[in-house]
């Protein structure tokens, strides 16, 4: 079964058509966050498709994704905890934020997903929030100043099924859907033209 | 959310507690796009000597003329040419550009259109950082506002004229702020930089001519073009021209961007900007532009913030990003910590980055927790002297700079470590052989 197929091809072919038409391979990396939105995860059918897509090899296209951070290749939480430890946050307590998700989302030792399929939790690198240290980015969405109690509290929300308001910006339903919107695709599935 | 600083007149800032400048009517109401319009009245050649004359330098951390970048590039070559806006703001500590998009998107179209007609070009690229997901529909929806108003398009404002807009997120790759890997990574390659010559201006985007400018820089073009340059110097240095964001983080009282203008005593910005160190206790060390410039001290207080005094006490204005460590904060610790980064962010394609920073994060590590060797300083000063200009980009340097500026400024607390077999200013970190 195609990966792109119906709304999803479509939305595949307007990404393409954002770069000049003698460079296709320019739409890899949204293409990646499309085939993302999809299936939770980058495949190796999302990255065969795009291959196709493009007239690339599959080779080429998994370089690109192997290569940054915020494609995830293995099994992913339906939400994406991200906990900056970079030297702003740290000096505001970001270390003791990071236990604090690890432990409230329940992450065994060495695993990558919660048991329950909801979390995973990511040690990550500045993201640009320094005047508000600590900074947490649940499916890439702003928490500002966040304490370890502020994180237990967010996580257990995202539990009950709740999604927390973000400090900036819309709320974000999961991984899945932020990765709709870095495809360059509204929520709503309506393509905002950009060229 | 800034104040404005010092006594000057803000600038980039002007707008910030106006929200209704957001969507494009708002902005068109505070007299934007007017620099646009003016700008469609000039010669290319015109728009590149007033940015010249302005002296403006690129505010993303290398602090290279504008006007001259952009006269660099041949319009002869038969082949388009691009103009691509560096919004992958990642060095540790700055998050300016992030507040500046957040609070006036359409200055940035505003001032990227313009660079568009200064060098010809009709395909604008805006290369985003992933994590910055709201920045990005921020600023989809300004290019959206603009093309049904015609300041982006096919005709821009009626002139004639094409310049498209088009939005490109990256996804999380610290290197992708160097201009060529960031070219690469826009072309859908691994964002690994590029050999130079060929420098961008010549060979960029698609083997054609490009100029790459950052965000700040930018948007400081509309004011240039409606007010000139000579408006333009009444801040700052005779080198160092106009207003500068700078983000001051870590322990201060008030964490925030600040514009403040070139030359501002450090000390200024501090107290009076961002309230003092937090608690307040005494300041240790600074970086005066992101983890990648070297660390200052508290000798350090009375530097004029402007690329060359900056340059002076021993470091960069870089981007700006002032993180404030304070005397209970153990330099080799935030050492470590700084330079775990660059070992994740090493894109791998040369050795002395991306083995050198993975060696100094071990060594550093071992040092911070007990078990350094006498001999580990020696080593670490012998690897930061090989890393530094030794690497293909300047990444590395960034790794360098930590090494080196620690150990110049703070060697007595590398020492203390090594001698009492852990870490000086943590008791939780104390080996249990030393504990008990």
């Amino acid at each position: 079964m195609a990966l792109f197929e119906g709304r999803t091809a479509g939305e595949a072919e307007a990404i393409v058509a954002r770069y000049p038409a003698a460079h296709r391979r320019s739409a890899v990396m949204p293409l990646l966050y499309l085939a993302q939105s999809i299936e939770g995860m980058v495949t190796r059918d999302g990255l065969r498709e795009i291959a196709e897509l493009l007239d690339i090899t599959t080779a080429e296209v998994e370089a690109v994704a192997t290569f940054y951070t915020m494609y995830r290749l293995r099994p992913t939480g339906t939400h994406l905890v991200n906990v900056c430890t970079n030297l702003a946050c740290k000096l505001r307590g970001a270390d003791e934020v990071y236990r604090a998700a690890h432990e409230a989302a329940g992450i065994e030792h060495g695993a990558e997903v919660s048991a329950d399929g909801l979390f995973t939790v990511h040690e990550e690198e500045c993201l640009g929030v320094c005047d508000f240290a600590p900074a947490v980015q649940i499916d890439f969405a702003n928490h500002d100043n966040v304490t370890p109690e502020r994180m237990r509290a967010l996580i257990a929300r995202l539990r009950g099924g709740e999604v927390p308001a973000p400090a900036r910006g819309p709320a974000v339903e999961s991984f899945r859907g932020a990765s709709r919107v870095l495809a360059g695709l509204m929520p709503d599935g309506t393509e905002v033209p950009s060229a | 959310m800034s104040t404005v600083s010092l006594g000057i007149e803000p600038r980039l800032t002007r707008h910030w507690s106006d929200p209704s400048v957001i969507p494009l009517d708002g902005y068109e109401a505070a007299g934007g796009y007017g620099g646009l319009r003016t700008a469609l009245g000039m010669t290319d050649a015109a728009i590149v000597e007033v940015v010249k004359a302005s002296g403006l330098r690129g505010r993303g951390g290398a602090g290279f003329p504008t006007g001259m970048k952009w006269g660099f590039v041949p319009r002869d070559t038969g082949r388009p040419t691009y103009v691509v806006v560096n919004y992958d703001e990642s060095e540790p500590g700055t998050c300016n550009n992030r507040e500046l998009v957040e609070r006036e998107p359409h200055r940035l179209l505003e001032g990227s259109i313009i660079s568009a007609l200064a060098i010809g070009c009709e395909t604008v690229f805006i290369y985003i950082r992933g994590e910055y997901l709201w920045q990005g529909m921020v600023l989809q929806r300004a290019i959206e506002e603009a093309y049904a108003k015609g300041y982006a398009g096919p005709d821009v404002m009626g002139s004639g004229t094409r310049v498209d807009v088009v939005l490109h997120r990256g996804a999380g790759a610290y290197i992708c702020g160097e201009e060529t890997a960031l070219l690469n990574s826009l072309e859908g390659l691994r964002g690994q930089p590029r050999l130079r010559p060929p420098f961008p201006a010549v060979e960029g985007l698609y083997a054609s001519p490009t100029v790459v400018n950052n965000v700040e820089t930018l948007m400081n073009v509309p004011d240039i073009i409606t007010r000139g340059a000579e408006w333009f110097r009444e801040l700052g240095t005779e080198k160092s021209p106009g207003s500068k964001m700078v983000t001051v983080s870590g322990k201060v009282e008030r964490p925030g961007n600040y514009e403040i203008a070139l030359g501002a005593p450090f000390r200024a910005v501090l107290e009076e900007l961002a309230g003092g160190v937090l608690d307040g206790r005494a300041i240790k060390a600074w970086t005066p532009g992101g983890s990648s410039t070297p660390m200052l001290t508290a000798e350090h207080l009375d530097t004029p913030l402007d690329y060359e005094s900056v340059a002076a006490a021993g470091s960069m204005l870089g981007t700006g990003a002032i993180m404030v460590m304070d005397e209970t904060d153990c330099v080799v610790d935030c050492a470590t910590r700084m330079v775990k980064f660059y070992a994740h962010e090493s894109c791998g394609k040369c050795t002395p980055c991306r083995e050198g920073s993975w060696w100094a994060t071990r060594v550093l590590g071992r040092i911070e927790e007990g078990h350094g060797r006498p001999e580990d300083l020696p080593l670490m000063s012998e690897m930061g002297t090989n890393i530094l200009f030794r690497a293909f980009c300047a990444l590395a340097d960034g790794t360098a700079s930590v090494i080196n500026s620690s150990l110049t400024h703070f060697m007595g607390e590398y020492e203390e470590h090594v001698r009492l077999g852990r870490c000086p200013l943590k008791v939780e970190h104390m080996p249990a052989r030393v504990a008990s």
